[in-house]
């Protein structure tokens, strides 16, 4: 049971947080055929994309509306239309998905009824999915953008249906920003392993998982088709991988009558043993295939090996709350103790839920903080954890985004058995990496005399 | 092997200083200790293994192995000996004798060029020749060898003979010390000596295991002149003989070194342990003590005395806290020798329970004082087959096991709680500060919280029942009537997998379910 702690301080240090927006449009690339686009100033879109490419190391298709001083202050309904139209013209996106920023939210723009004008009066846009999700930059973290732009895609996309008729082996499965697209795989995996059909969404596994295409355009390639998600409504039942997305799969419920179940980590036995137990009942089989019995075994001799290594281990967390708690409860499990934690935003259910007394609303300078008062053993946060990890000469597991001074980041995988075992592996590695022999000083022993130390001659041959 | 060997072999087997061998008829205290191995039913090391082990932690020196690779590339690197000072005693050094080095005779020649090439590249404070099963068979002879390279470069380079199949463990040790005395021992002398000089054999500096220790004697002005060989520089075994007391710390493994050198210098020995807070305030009394016997002045039992009082205060109120969190716990304990009892009077005093403790490498003395601690030998019992100690910890009589590397498994796989407590352990324990590490190290070992999520069912183990999802919430946004919470929608079959299938399947799809690989995986 945590209690969230907001610092009384007005300077951030080492922001640890990324926008709101910068997540809506990760989870648009996750759609096929899409062109996120910013509705603000240039430079957000700028930074955004800087920030994504490091990441991925991959070209990503983003797009902004350019906002000047006059649209700014007479309105920025024009440059939507303008730039939807210049996409269309340029990528021919069959989605774009606009995210708003902190500068068009400020003014106060409705750009939602905008839109609905908009498409009202330009039939020619057919075949071109537009949606709009609000993700001002003051709000919240990468998660809450990445929770409202899926939220937005699934109330604008997702038919209303008012009679269930479900495929029994269908499931719609709501991805959250914390998967890698490796992360993404293994839950498919096992999904499909129980005879299930899952719809991914929104599925970076086939856009931005770094693969060589022969085709190149100027929008997402790979990612949810539009047509599986209008065949949401017929899935059994909505599997949401994370807490942030318990909203969308509420709109689905609302929408088409699927019921649904949150995972809020599935990492950890028993969060994998929840997983599988719901996919067990899902499918029928009380006899899971043997690739998921021989992984939960396998799972549980890594614990093992690795208990000697986390048990009263000082770890200090920083990440988005989802994150963070699938990470710090797996590890708490193995003994370790969560000495410090810091997070993003405060719309989580699952802050209060952290196995430590209090978590940090805060930056990377409150990390390095908490983690040096508290005496932490190991960092884990992403890439620019490596200033506190220098500054507090410790090592720096890099987990969550941006991973910018690792490539492969879109590998790592830290869900289900297999994913868990190699976390473990990772944390056990890290520590096990650290050079250490002891000296007589760590005992408070005097040092060995001088008088008996040899002094190396020249060999006379 | 060799006539000089055997009448060494023979020489270190009859050793007076030994409690077993003392209680032995002539007879048969003449046949030395001649247990044979049996083969097919036999672990453990070879007497190179045990010379290795008593020697390698001198640290200036670089050892070099006359061997093929097995006996080196295999063994290198495996221990945790600490170093204050070189680290060069790390390096793993070896002839790698190949095919045609040992037809063809190639041998000492090769170990010639060996030690040239090391003295040269590390300008080491001497060089360790160890012989080994395959350079002791062809008959190369190490003594002449190193006599030779000790004239040649100055550098003394010592024979180690314990080739592997002369015996076990046990025997190397003490051969290694042979091999000490012979010819390291008595060939340096100190700048000063002081009447507070000692010797401590025995103790190989596992994790810095010597250094917790040494800090309560540089509080009582104890010098560690010589040193066998935790931590040690080559001078301070060569000047060994000039300490006033020697303590044994390992009694079973250099006694004949710590015997003779009473003998040749009139250096008395003692037998101490110092694990447990006991046996370290036990050791430190009769250290004192012997120093005073030795003319060392008087206030030093005194002193020796406040410390003790302070430090045994001071240890006792940092396990206060372990002990809600430890107490009631059954431990087993698997080691040897001395450890068994002098960490069984701790646990027992933090409230664990000892459910039972091997006797193995234990002498009569040890027996005797286990039987005093524990009340009676119920729970005494010899070497134990994995099997056994499995079923023993998978029946839940033990809460955590302590023991070596080697029945780690058996825990572990039996889903209990181990402590590492031998010789490749990562943590010291020595002293008062190691007794807190231990059951600093048994706390965090039986209270993670893995073992009872590593100990419930899987999710296969219990049957499907009843409702599989949650009611729909709400209400239904087309009709505006309510779900009804009590009624789940029941999505699944009930059936088995097979039954729900369809009546005809094709024949691949019966194929497939009734494969017992994997689809996903194939």
């Amino acid at each position: 049971m945590a209690v969230l702690i907001h610092p009384r301080r007005a300077l951030s240090t080492n922001p640890l947080k990324t926008s709101a927006p910068l997540g809506a449009a990760m989870a648009y690339l996750g759609i096929e055929g899409a062109v996120p686009l910013f509705h603000g100033a240039q430079g957000c879109t700028a930074f955004g994309m800087v920030h994504l490419v490091r990441h991925f190391k991959e070209a990503v298709p983003l797009q902004t509306t350019a906002m000047n001083e006059v649209s700014t202050i007479l309105g920025g309904g024009e440059q939507i239309e303008e730039a939807i139209d210049n996409i269309r013209k340029r990528a021919k996106p069959k989605f774009i998905g606009i995210a708003s920023t902190a500068l068009t939210e400020t003014r106060g723009e409705d750009i939602a009824g905008e839109l609905r004008a908009m498409k009202a009066r330009r039939p020619d846009w057919a075949g071109t999915e537009v949606v709009y999700a609000a993700t001002p930059d003051f709000d919240g973290g990468q998660q809450d953008g990445w929770a409202k732009a899926v939220e937005a895609i699934v109330s604008a996309l997702v038919p209303v249906t008012p009679e269930r008729d479900p495929d029994l082996r269908l499931v719609t499965v709501l991805v959250p920003s914390s998967f890698t697209t490796s992360e993404i795989d293994e839950a498919v995996r096992m999904i499909r392993s129980f005879g299930l059909d899952p719809i991914v969404l929104p599925d970076l596994s086939t856009s931005l998982d770094g693969h060589l295409s022969d085709d190149w355009s100027g929008h997402s390639l790979g990612g949810t088709s539009l047509a599986d998600i209008a065949r949401i409504p017929r899935s059994a039942c909505t599997l949401a991988l994370g807490e942030q997305m318990r909203g969308a799969a509420q709109i689905i419920e609302d929408r088409a009558l699927v019921p649904y179940r949150v995972f809020q980590s599935l990492t950890g036995l028993k969060a994998v043993d929840a997983f599988v137990r719901v996919l067990m009942e899902l499918s029928g089989m009380q006899d899971p295939p043997p690739s998921i019995k021989r992984d939960r075994a396998r799972m549980m001799d890594a614990a093992l090996d690795a208990h000697f290594f986390t048990g009263g281990l000082r770890v200090a967390i920083a990440a988005d709350p989802d994150l963070m708690f699938s990470l710090s409860t797996a590890l708490a499990s193995m003994g370790a103790e969560i000495v410090a934690a810091v997070t993003t935003t405060q719309h989580s259910a699952l802050i209060e839920k952290m196995p430590c007394a209090e978590v940090i609303l805060g930056d990377l300078g409150d990390f390095e903080r908490a983690a040096r008062q508290a005496e932490a053993q190991i960092l884990i946060t992403h890439s620019h954890g490596r200033h506190a990890a220098e500054a507090l000469n410790l090592p720096l597991v890099r987990a969550g985004f941006p991973i910018f001074d690792r490539i492969g980041a879109q590998d790592t995988c830290r869900v289900g058995y297999r994913g868990t075992r190699a976390f473990f592996f990772e944390i056990a590695n890290a520590m096990q990496a650290i050079p250490h022999s002891p000296r007589p000083e760590d005992f408070g022993a005097a040092p060995i005399p001088e008088e008996f130390d040899h002094v190396p001659h020249p060999a006379p041959c | 092997m060799s006539e000089a060997l055997k009448s060494k072999i023979a020489d270190v087997l009859n050793e007076p200083g030994c409690a077993t061998n003392s209680t032995k008829t002539d007879v048969l205290r003449k046949k030395g200790c001649t247990k044979q191995l049996t083969p097919g039913a036999a672990a453990g090391g070879c007497a190179f293994d045990g010379a290795m082990i008593a020697l390698q932690p001198i640290v200036d020196v670089a050892h070099v192995v006359h061997a093929p690779a097995a006996c080196w590339s295999n063994g290198w690197d495996n221990r945790s000996s600490a170093s204050s000072g070189s680290e060069l005693f790390r390096k793993g050094f070896t002839t790698d004798l190949s095919e045609i080095d040992i037809v063809m005779g190639h041998g000492e020649k090769k170990l010639y060029r060996a030690i040239r090439e090391v003295i040269e590249a590390e300008a080491p404070a001497a060089v360790f020749v160890y012989a080994t099963c395959v350079t002791a068979l062809i008959g190369d002879d190490l003594d002449a060898v190193c006599k030779a390279a000790t004239a040649k470069w100055g550098t003394p380079c010592i024979p180690v003979n314990v080739p592997g199949f002369a015996g076990s463990k046990n025997l190397g040790n003490k051969l290694g010390g042979e091999a000490l005395l012979d010819h390291v021992i008595g060939t340096m002398e100190p700048e000063t000596t002081t009447p507070y000089d000692v010797n401590i054999i025995g103790d190989y500096n596992l994790s810095g295991e010597l250094w917790q220790v040494k800090p309560l004697l540089d509080k009582l002005g104890i010098r560690i002149l010589g040193s066998i060989a935790g931590d040690a520089r080559y001078k301070q075994v060569a000047m060994a003989h000039r300490a006033k007391v020697t303590m044994l710390v390992c009694s079973q493994a250099l006694i004949n070194v710590a015997r003779k050198m009473q003998d040749r210098y009139g250096i008395p020995y003692f037998e101490g342990s110092f694990y447990g807070i006991l046996d370290t305030s036990q050791s430190l009394r009769t250290m004192c003590r012997m120093l005073v016997e030795q003319g060392a002045p008087k206030e030093l039992l005194n002193r020796c005395e406040v410390l003790i009082a302070k430090e045994e205060a001071k240890v006792w109120a940092a396990l206060k806290p372990f002990r809600p969190k430890v107490e009631g716990r059954r431990v087993l304990l698997y080691t040897g020798g001395h450890k068994t009892w002098s960490v069984v009077s701790a646990l027992q005093e933090l409230g664990m329970e000892v459910v039972g403790t091997s006797m193995r490498k234990a002498t009569d003395n040890d027996r005797d004082r286990v039987v005093e601690i524990m009340g009676d030998d119920k729970h005494m019992y010899e070497n134990m087959a994995p099997r056994e100690m499995y079923q023993m910890l998978k029946d839940a009589k033990a809460d955590v096991l302590l023991s070596g590397g080697r029945s780690q498994f058996v825990a572990l796989k039996a889903l209990v709680p181990w402590v590492d407590v031998n010789q490749e352990k990562h943590e010291p324990y020595a002293g008062y500060m190691g007794m807190v590490d231990l059951v600093r190290a048994i706390d965090r070992s039986v209270n993670n919280p893995m073992w009872a999520d590593l100990r419930d069912p899987a999710p296969w183990e219990t049957p499907l029942t009843g409702s599989v999802l949650p009611a729909p919430s709400g209400a239904c946004p087309v009709t505006g009537i309510a779900a009804p919470r009590s009624q789940a929608p029941v999505l699944v079959p009930q059936q088995a997998p097979a039954a729900a299938v369809a009546p005809a399947p094709s024949p691949e799809l019966a194929a497939m379910t009734n494969s017992n690989t994997d689809f996903e995986d194939c």
